[in-house]
């Protein structure tokens, strides 16, 4: 039996469906992402999972009850926020403290569980202080050690780091991941930034338009997704226009070089013309022994990133970008300059439906 | 001074006067009970009168009644609209700013008729029921204060998401309202339980016509049969209002600066 379980969830809205379908299953003490862009439907399903919304359809039961129905403060989950969300009115140690008091806990076991908390989070000393004396990141620490305090059977994270910047961001996600990991907690976390979800995840859950796309671990969505959608929304790639020469051996040509598709979605008509993925990090410049597909273009764009440089090389009506490690002793080739690109079959996906 | 701003200060110094001339004619003509020299005698007099202090302790006890009803009624209310019933907004703003359209006289004679000693609920027919009534009324009439001070120190947070805060951690309705509510508005609830102070501790209508001794209609006695009384009882009355505005400030700038978490 999996701890959490949503079974054929939807949401409506009146004529709005905003999440239909959804079938997922948690093991205890796995860290899923609902990944997807704004409005897809991954807060929804989360909000439907703390309580906050009840689903028109399906089940949801965590450790084998159903709590589809229960109200919020008697499903005995953890929330962090993206606004933070703690009481302006109370101290950290009494935001902590705050969901052990309702619980009806001693005071001295409520002061040791703060204590502890606090420690967790790295802020003992920061007891006595309000929130409006803290930083953002300080504040989704003691919003996350609160949450935490009440040994909640499910965390769940409605894109907490959203709100920080880009430092304390990374920094705090890596502290959210290792707590997880050390108390083993099932927790749910909603994002649309696809680097948090691949980094952090056991499973991602992509989302569009209120469907699950895939569900995975981030090395198989990432590598082997099984939608247009999941293939363009997660990563970046370059998609260009091929027409098919030989379906069955997936010989296709692009801009009349020949290469050959190692992976397809749905099977290839010859003659037809459709969409094909690669990775800016599957091609390499100039090294067309090592790799079977190469292609010759013209050097139309270079960046000078610091660690990387990004180049964009145009064939005739397509072009594709790919980034390289700054090398200093072979300075990037110039703006004009002809070039081979190559990579693997396996790395060229010929996508599904027509093309864009 | 430039010549474009005598315009704006002479309707300065015309409005000031218009408010202070009277203001010190009052003061100054309170001080003349004794002839020939200025002194504090009517004020003296007016304090050492029982039912001054009868009357504005009575009034002071129905204040405070007033703003604790109004209270329990205004900040629930417009906790809901902001979290649940935002489409009824209107027409609750709509119906917390009849007091001022309804003059008070209406609003008293509507009670009267409702509540008389020969209706199904006789308020007016024990001194107990009477007084209820005109607490009930002062919280009508303090109504579009309340309300309003109310309902902007909650969109100065975020309710919706405090809210769930309190509710995934366990807390019920009661612990949410009073525990992460109530004391999230304590600012704007004390703004207006001090516009109701003033309102009610010199309210005269509602008072005298259910027949309470309340310092409005005692004001009124005063005013029909003394000189000089009267006016140390409107320095006294404009003291405490005054007072308790500046203690709205005083309140106000000592308030935490919270964050709000939007």
């Amino acid at each position: 039996m999996k701890f959490l379980e949503l079974e054929g969830i939807q949401k409506v809205y009146g004529p709005n469906t905003v999440v239909q379908d959804f079938n997922l299953s948690v093991d205890k003490g796995e860290f899923v992402t609902f990944l997807g862009p704004s409005g897809c439907g991954k807060t929804t399903t989360l909000r439907m999972i703390a309580g906050f919304e009840i689903p028109s359809a399906g089940a949801i039961r965590i450790n084998g009850k159903d709590v589809t129905n229960l109200k919020p403060n008697q499903r005995q989950i953890g929330m962090v926020f993206q606004a933070y969300a703690l009481f302006p009115n109370m101290t950290v140690a009494d935001n902590v403290a705050f969901g052990l008091k309702v619980a009806g806990q001693s005071s001295e076991a409520i002061r040791k569980r703060v204590g502890e908390m606090l420690d967790v989070i790295k802020l003992p000393q920061f007891g006595d202080r309000y929130p409006y004396q803290l930083s953002g990141g300080q504040q989704q620490r003691v919003a996350l050690a609160r949450a935490l305090a009440i040994k909640p059977q499910v965390l769940l994270l409605d894109e907490p780091l959203s709100a920080l910047d880009a430092k304390i961001r990374l920094s705090l996600r890596e502290e959210i991941r290792s707590l997880q990991r050390s108390l083993g907690i099932t927790t749910i976390f909603v994002t649309h930034d696809q680097e948090e979800a691949l980094s952090m995840s056991d499973r991602i859950v992509v989302m569009n338009e209120g469907r699950v796309e895939q569900i995975g671990a981030p090395f198989e969505v990432y590598n082997f997704p099984r939608t247009r959608f999941v293939a363009s929304f997660v990563g970046t790639l370059n998609i260009l226009r091929g027409k098919v020469v030989d379906g069955a051996s997936g010989r296709i040509t692009i801009d009349d070089q020949q290469v050959i598709a190692g992976r397809s979605m749905g099977n290839l008509q010859n003659g037809e013309v459709r969409s094909v993925a690669l990775r800016p990090e599957s091609v390499t410049l100039n090294g067309a022994g090592e790799k079977r597909n190469a292609m010759q273009g013209i050097i139309e764009e270079v960046s000078f990133l610091g660690a990387v440089v990004r180049m964009r090389v145009r064939f005739r009506d397509n072009a594709i970008s790919l980034d390289t490690f700054n090398n200093p002793g072979a300075p990037p080739p110039e703006r004009g300059a002809p070039v081979t690109v190559s990579f693997q079959p396996e790395d060229l996906l010929v996508l599904e439906g027509e093309t864009h | 001074m430039k010549s474009s701003k005598v315009g704006p200060w002479l309707a300065i110094i015309l409005g000031a006067l218009y408010f202070i001339v009277p203001l010190i004619a009052t003061f100054e003509f309170s001080l003349r009970m004794k002839r020939g020299q200025y002194s504090f005698e009517a004020y003296r007099i007016v304090l050492a009168d029982p039912q001054f202090r009868a009357t504005f302790l009575f009034s002071t006890i129905v204040a405070l009644a007033a703003i604790v009803v109004g209270a329990l009624l205004v900040v629930p209310t417009a906790y809901w609209v902001q979290l649940r019933l935002r489409r009824l907004r209107p027409l609750i703003e709509f119906i917390t700013l009849l007091p001022l359209v309804i003059p008070a006289i209406v609003i008293v004679f509507g009670y009267i008729r409702m509540y008389n000693s020969s209706s199904i609920l006789p308020l007016t027919s024990t001194a107990a029921g009477t007084n209820v009534l005109l607490t009930i009324g002062y919280v009508t009439l303090a109504l579009p204060y309340m309300y309003r001070a109310v309902d902007t120190g909650l969109r100065a947070i975020d309710v919706r998401v405090l809210t769930e805060a309190a509710q995934s951690l366990g807390a019920g309705w009661g612990r949410i309202l009073f525990r992460v509510i109530f004391p999230n508005v304590r600012v704007a609830v004390l703004s207006g339980a001090f516009l109701t102070f003033a309102i009610v501790i010199g309210e005269f209508t509602l008072a005298s016509l259910l027949n309470r001794p309340a310092f409005g209609p005692y004001l009124q006695l005063m005013g029909a049969n003394r000189a000089y009384e009267p006016s140390a009882l409107a320095i006294i009355a404009f003291a405490v209002t005054w007072a308790c505005m500046g203690l709205i400030q005083l309140v106000g700038r000592g308030a935490r600066g919270a964050t709000p978490v939007r």
